[in-house]
C-alpha cells in the first residue's frame, strides 16, 4: 500500500494551479471572460466616455475640456429638449401599451388554442421581422402616405374623393409603425409565460368555481406577468430612442428625442450637449422603468 | 483485507457554506463491491463524483491505485462512470457510443469492432451496434452504458445509482446481472444508491453516509443484524428502539430494565454501559414472535394489542400496542400456513417475545 | 396553412387580423416591386421587372450588398463564437453573480441603439479610430452577443451536462469534450445563433449610422436612396427580394433544427 489514510493531507498545498482547480468559479470567469472584456470595451467604456462629455463644452468644431454643467442647465432652460424626451416618454409609452394589448391576445391563442404547430405560428408571426427593419418602416409610410396605398386604394374603391391626410406625419404614424416594428418582440415573451403556465392550475380555478373571467383575471394574467413584464420592457426602453421611426414617419409633429440627439452629431454640431441629452433620457428612461416595475409589484399585490 | 484499490484521506468537499462531504477517510479494497448508502442529499454522490474527478476536493487527498489523483482531470483517471441517467450521446449510435472512450486505444478498426461486439455479446445486446441512442428502451441504455465504460477495462468502476430510473422488476433483474458482471470482469466496483435493499443485495461493503458524514462501514449482514449508531439501524430496514437501563451483567447475559418492555435479557460480549446507565435496545420486526395465549410474566415478555396490520404476500406486518409507549411496535411474521388463523384484528390481546440473541445494544444518543 | 384546420373563434379571427397587419407592408414591396409606375399607388399597372433590372445594374447596391455580408459574416461567427463561451460558462460552473454576470451581458439589449452608437462613436473619435466596417462591426458585436448567448444558454440547459462528463470521464480532454460532445449536440442552437445574429448584423442602421466610414452597408445604401423618389420602386424590388431570402433562410433554420440531435430521447 503506498498511501495510507493517515499521511499528512498533501492537497490542501498552495499554488495558483490547485487554487484554479479547486475553484469552479475561476474557472467559470476565465471562460466568460472575452465576452466580459467585450462588454466592458465596448459598454461600460464608451458609456463613462459620454458621461464625461456631457461635462464638457462644445466650441465651434473644437470641444473644451473642462467641467461645466452647462448642458445639464441647457436642457432645463430651453423647454423644447424637456417636450420633446416627455413626448418620447409618452409615445414610447403609449407604443408599448397598444403593442402589448395587441400582442397578448395573439400570444393567447397560440399558447392555448392551437394545438399542433405551434411552432409554424411562432415562425410565421416571427418572419415579418426578418426583413429589414428600415424596408419595413418604409413600407408604413408609402402605405399611410398622402398618395399611399391606403389613400389611393380607398379613391379608386370610390370610398373618398379627397386623401386622408390624418394618416402621415404624427405621433399616430409613428405609434401604428413601430406597434409593428416590434410586436415579435412583444409576442414571444408573452408566449413563453403562457406556455410554462401549468394546465392543471387553470383547470383546478375553474373546479374551485370561478368563470372563465375570473380565472383569466386571478390566475392566467397573474401568471403570465413576467412575460407582460419583459415584452414592455423590450418594447419601450428601445423605442424611446427611436430615430429611424420619427424621421421616416412622423414629421415634425412625431419628433422624438432621439433625433434631437442624432442632430446634435450631425447638423448642429454639439456632442457636449448631445451626450448630456443621452444621459438624461437615459436616467429618465430608467425612472420610468421603475415606476413600471413598482407598479406591477403594487398590482401583483392586489390581485394575489 | 486485500490491496487497497482506492485510499480517500480526509476528504472533505464544502459548496460555499454546504458540507458535503466530512472529514471521509476509508479505504476501498480491489475487487470489491462497495456501496455508498444513505438518503438524498448525504453527500454520496459528491463523493462518488470526487472520485471520478468531476469534483475537487476542498481539503484532503484521493488515490486511486496508489497514485494521488486529487487534482488528477477526469479523463487521466483509470477509473470509469455508470452516470444516473446513463448519458448516452444522443447524436451516436450504440456502436459509437461503446467506441467513444476507445480513440486512443491504438486498436486497429477491426480490433475494435470486434472488441465493440464483444462488450454487446457482455450485455447481451448483440446486433445492437447500429441502433440509434434514442432507440433504446431504459435497461438497454444503462447496458449500454457498463459497455462503455467497462470496454476501457478500467481499475474501478463508479456507478451512480445506475437503476434508479428502472421499474422494480426490470431493476431486481438488472441487480443480478449487475452483480454477476462484477464477478466476470472482476473489477472494483462503487456503487452509489440511496435503496437500502438494493446495497444489501449487492454489495460485499457498504457505506452509510448521512449529512456529509460516513456513519458506519460494514458489511450488509452486519450493517442489518449489528449496526452501531442508531441512525443505521433505523436507515436500513425498519427497527423498534427501546430506552433501557443497564442491570446486571453475567455469563455473557445482560439483565436490563425498560419502562415499556419490563425485564430484558440480552446476550451480548460487553455491558453498554455502567450498571444503573441507560442505553438503547433495538429489535428487528422479524426477530418477534407472537403468541397468543397468556405467556406470563417471564423476561423478554411483553404484553400488548394488536393495532393495524398489512398483509404483504410472503408475509405479514402487524403494529401492535404497548403500555407506556405511544408508538406502536412493528412486527413481521412470515405467511407460514394458517399462522394467522388464531388473529382476530384490532384490539385482540397479544404478548410479544423475542431470543436472547436478537436485539442490538445501542448507545443513548443524548 | 395551419388556420384551415382550426376553430375560426373570435381569438381564432383575430389572430388571423393581427397577421395581416403584420404582413401588411411585407405585402406591399412585392406587389409594388412589380408594378409597372413610378408612384406606389392603387390602381396597379401592370406587371414589369424593370425595378429588377434597375437593381442588377447598380454598383452603389452591389458594393453596399458586399459590405453588409462580409460584416455580418464577421459579427456571426466572433458573437457565436463568444456566445458558445460565456453559455458553456453560465450553465457549466457554479459561478459567484451568475445572474448579474448574464445581466451585464444583456445590457446592450435595454439600451437605446442611439446611445450605443453615439457613445461608440465618441469612444472611438476620441481615441482618434478611425471609423470604418470594423467600427460597424464592433458595435454590432456588442447588439449580437447578448443574443447568441441566450440562444446557446437555452441549447445547452437543454441537455445534460453528465454528456460533457461522461466524455471526460471516458479519457477526453476539455478540447476533444468539445468538438466530439457539445458540439455536435448545440449545433443547431449554433446554427440559429448564426442566422440569427447574422440577421441582426446585417439589418441594423443606427449604428452602422454613426459608426460607419466612407463604406456603407446595404441599410445605409436603402438610407440614401430613400430620399429620391425616382429609385423607390427600385428600393421596393430589393426589399421584395430581401424578403424572400430571408423567408427561405427562416425555413432552413427551422429545419436544421428539428433535424438536430433529439435531447429529450422516449423513455421505454
Amino acid at each position: 500500500m503506498s498511501a495510507s489514510p493517515s499521511e499528512p493531507v498533501r492537497a490542501t498545498r498552495g499554488g495558483v494551479r490547485v487554487w484554479f482547480m479547486r475553484s469552479e468559479s475561476a474557472r467559470g470567469y476565465a471562460l466568460l471572460s472575452p465576452t466580459l472584456v467585450v462588454v466592458v470595451l465596448g459598454l461600460i467604456f464608451p458609456i463613462v466616455i459620454l458621461t464625461t462629455l456631457s461635462f464638457w463644452k462644445q466650441d465651434y468644431v473644437d470641444i473644451i475640456r473642462t467641467f461645466t454643467l452647462e448642458n445639464y442647465s441647457a436642457f432645463f432652460e430651453k423647454k423644447i429638449y424637456y417636450l420633446i424626451l416627455y413626448r418620447s416618454i409618452r409615445i414610447s409609452a403609449f407604443v408599448t401599451l397598444v403593442t402589448i394589448v395587441l400582442a397578448y391576445p395573439l400570444a393567447y391563442f397560440i399558447a392555448f388554442h392551437v394545438q399542433k404547430n405551434k411552432i409554424m405560428w411562432i415562425i410565421l408571426v416571427t418572419i415579418p421581422f426578418w426583413t429589414s427593419y428600415l424596408l419595413r418602416v418604409f413600407a408604413w409610410k408609402v402605405i399611410l402616405g398622402y398618395n399611399g396605398v391606403i389613400n389611393s386604394g380607398l379613391i379608386s374603391l370610390g370610398l373618398i374623393s379627397e386623401p386622408l391626410e390624418f394618416l402621415l406625419y404624427n405621433p399616430t404614424a409613428v405609434v401604428i409603425t413601430l406597434a409593428h416594428a416590434w410586436a415579435a418582440v412583444a409576442i414571444l415573451p408573452i408566449y413563453v409565460s403562457l406556455e410554462k403556465i401549468d394546465r392543471s392550475l387553470i383547470e383546478a380555478a375553474r373546479d374551485l368555481g370561478e368563470s372563465a373571467f375570473m380565472t383569466f383575471v386571478r390566475v392566467t394574467l397573474p401568471l403570465s406577468l413576467p412575460g407582460v413584464i419583459a415584452a414592455s420592457l423590450l418594447v419601450f426602453i428601445p423605442t424611446v430612442g427611436e430615430y429611424v421611426t420619427p424621421t421616416l414617419v412622423g414629421g415634425t409633429r412625431g419628433i422624438m428625442i432621439g433625433n434631437i440627439i442624432q442632430s446634435m452629431f450631425g447638423k448642429a454640431l454639439n456632442w457636449p450637449l448631445g451626450a448630456a441629452l443621452s444621459i438624461i433620457s437615459m436616467l429618465t428612461v430608467t425612472l420610468a422603468v421603475c415606476v413600471l416595475l413598482g407598479g406591477t409589484r403594487w398590482f401583483r399585490k392586489k390581485v394575489g | 483485507m486485500t490491496k487497497a484499490i482506492i485510499s480517500i484521506n480526509h476528504v472533505t468537499k464544502d459548496f460555499g457554506s454546504v458540507r458535503a462531504v466530512n472529514d471521509a477517510n476509508f479505504e476501498i479494497a480491489e475487487g470489491e463491491f462497495f456501496s455508498l448508502l444513505g438518503p438524498s442529499g448525504c453527500g454520496k454522490t459528491t463523493l462518488l463524483r470526487i472520485l471520478a474527478g468531476f469534483e475537487v476536493p476542498s481539503a484532503g487527498s484521493i488515490y486511486i491505485d496508489g497514485r494521488d489523483v486529487t487534482l488528477l482531470p477526469p479523463n487521466h483517471r483509470p477509473v470509469n462512470m455508470v452516470f444516473q441517467n446513463y448519458a448516452i450521446f444522443p447524436h451516436l449510435n450504440v456502436a459509437s457510443n461503446i467506441a467513444f472512450g476507445m480513440r486512443r486505444s491504438g486498436l486497429s478498426k477491426a480490433e475494435l469492432a470486434e472488441r465493440i461486439e464483444e462488450m454487446l455479446e457482455l450485455i447481451r445486446l448483440p446486433g445492437y451496434g447500429e441502433r440509434g441512442a434514442h432507440e433504446l428502451s431504459g435497461g438497454q441504455r444503462q447496458r449500454v452504458a457498463l459497455a462503455r465504460a467497462l470496454i476501457k477495462q478500467p481499475k474501478v468502476l463508479l456507478l451512480d445509482e445506475p437503476l434508479g430510473a428502472l421499474d422494480k422488476k426490470l431493476r431486481e433483474q438488472m441487480q443480478i446481472e449487475l452483480r454477476q458482471l462484477q464477478q466476470q470482469v472482476g473489477i472494483t466496483f462503487v456503487f452509489v444508491t440511496h435503496d437500502q435493499e438494493e446495497a444489501l443485495t449487492l454489495s460485499d461493503r457498504i457505506a452509510v453516509m448521512s449529512q456529509g458524514d460516513v456513519l458506519e462501514i460494514s458489511t450488509p449482514g452486519e450493517l442489518y443484524e449489528a449496526p452501531r449508531s442508531r441512525f443505521v439501524a433505523d436507515f436500513i430496514g425498519t427497527m423498534n428502539f427501546f430506552d433501557c437501563i443497564v442491570g446486571d451483567y453475567r455469563g455473557g447475559v445482560l439483565s436490563a430494565d425498560s419502562a415499556e418492555l419490563g425485564p430484558v435479557r440480552v446476550a451480548c460480549t460487553t455491558p453498554p454501559a455502567a450498571p444503573g446507565e441507560g442505553f438503547v435496545l433495538a429489535i428487528r420486526p422479524e426477530k418477534f414472535q407472537l403468541v397468543f395465549d397468556d405467556a406470563g410474566a417471564s423476561a423478554n415478555t411483553v404484553r400488548g394489542r394488536m393495532g393495524p396490520s398489512a398483509y404483504l404476500g410472503d408475509r405479514s406486518h402487524f403494529y401492535v400496542y404497548l403500555e407506556g409507549r405511544n408508538e406502536p411496535v412493528s412486527v413481521a411474521l412470515p405467511n407460514l400456513a394458517r399462522s394467522l388463523d388464531r388473529i382476530r384484528g384490532v384490539d385482540q390481546e397479544v404478548w410479544l417475545t423475542w431470543p436472547e440473541d436478537a436485539a442490538v445494544l445501542l448507545p443513548r444518543e443524548e | 396553412m395551419a388556420a384551415t384546420r382550426l376553430k375560426l373563434n373570435g381569438l381564432g379571427l383575430y389572430a388571423i387580423a393581427y397577421l395581416g397587419f403584420l404582413y401588411l407592408p411585407v405585402a406591399v414591396l412585392p406587389v409594388f416591386s412589380f408594378n409597372d409606375s413610378q408612384y406606389v399607388a392603387f390602381p396597379l399597372k401592370g406587371f414589369t421587372l424593370r425595378w429588377y433590372d434597375e437593381l442588377a445594374d447598380s454598383y452603389g447596391l452591389l458594393n453596399a450588398l458586399g459590405n453588409s455580408i462580409r460584416v455580418a459574416l464577421c459579427v456571426s461567427v466572433l458573437s457565436t463564437v463568444l456566445g458558445v463561451f460565456a453559455a458553456k460558462a453560465v450553465t457549466r460552473y457554479r459561478m459567484h453573480g451568475r445572474g448579474g454576470l448574464i445581466g451585464f451581458i444583456m445590457v446592450p439589449l435595454v439600451i437605446p441603439e442611439i446611445i450605443l452608437g453615439i457613445s461608440l462613436l465618441m469612444t472611438f473619435s476620441l481615441s482618434d479610430v478611425r471609423l470604418s466596417l470594423v467600427t460597424v462591426g464592433i458595435g454590432h458585436l456588442l447588439l449580437c452577443v447578448p443574443f447568441s448567448m441566450l440562444v446557446l444558454i437555452s441549447r445547452m440547459e437543454g441537455f445534460d451536462r453528465s454528456m460533457e462528463e461522461a466524455a471526460r470521464d471516458l479519457g477526453e480532454n476539455a478540447w476533444g469534450t468539445f468538438w466530439r460532445v457539445t458540439f455536435p449536440i448545440i449545433f443547431p442552437g449554433v446554427v440559429a445563433s448564426l442566422l440569427l445574429t447574422f440577421t441582426i448584423s446585417f439589418d441594423e442602421f443606427v449604428l452602422a449610422f454613426f459608426l460607419s466610414g466612407s463604406d456603407a452597408t446595404l441599410p445605409l445604401h436603402i438610407w440614401s436612396q430613400l430620399r429620391f423618389p425616382e429609385r423607390l420602386p427600385s428600393v421596393l424590388s430589393l426589399g421584395a427580394i430581401i424578403v424572400v431570402a430571408s423567408t427561405i433562410v427562416v425555413f432552413v433554420a427551422e429545419f436544421v433544427r428539428r433535424r438536430g440531435v433529439q435531447l429529450a430521447p422516449p423513455r421505454a
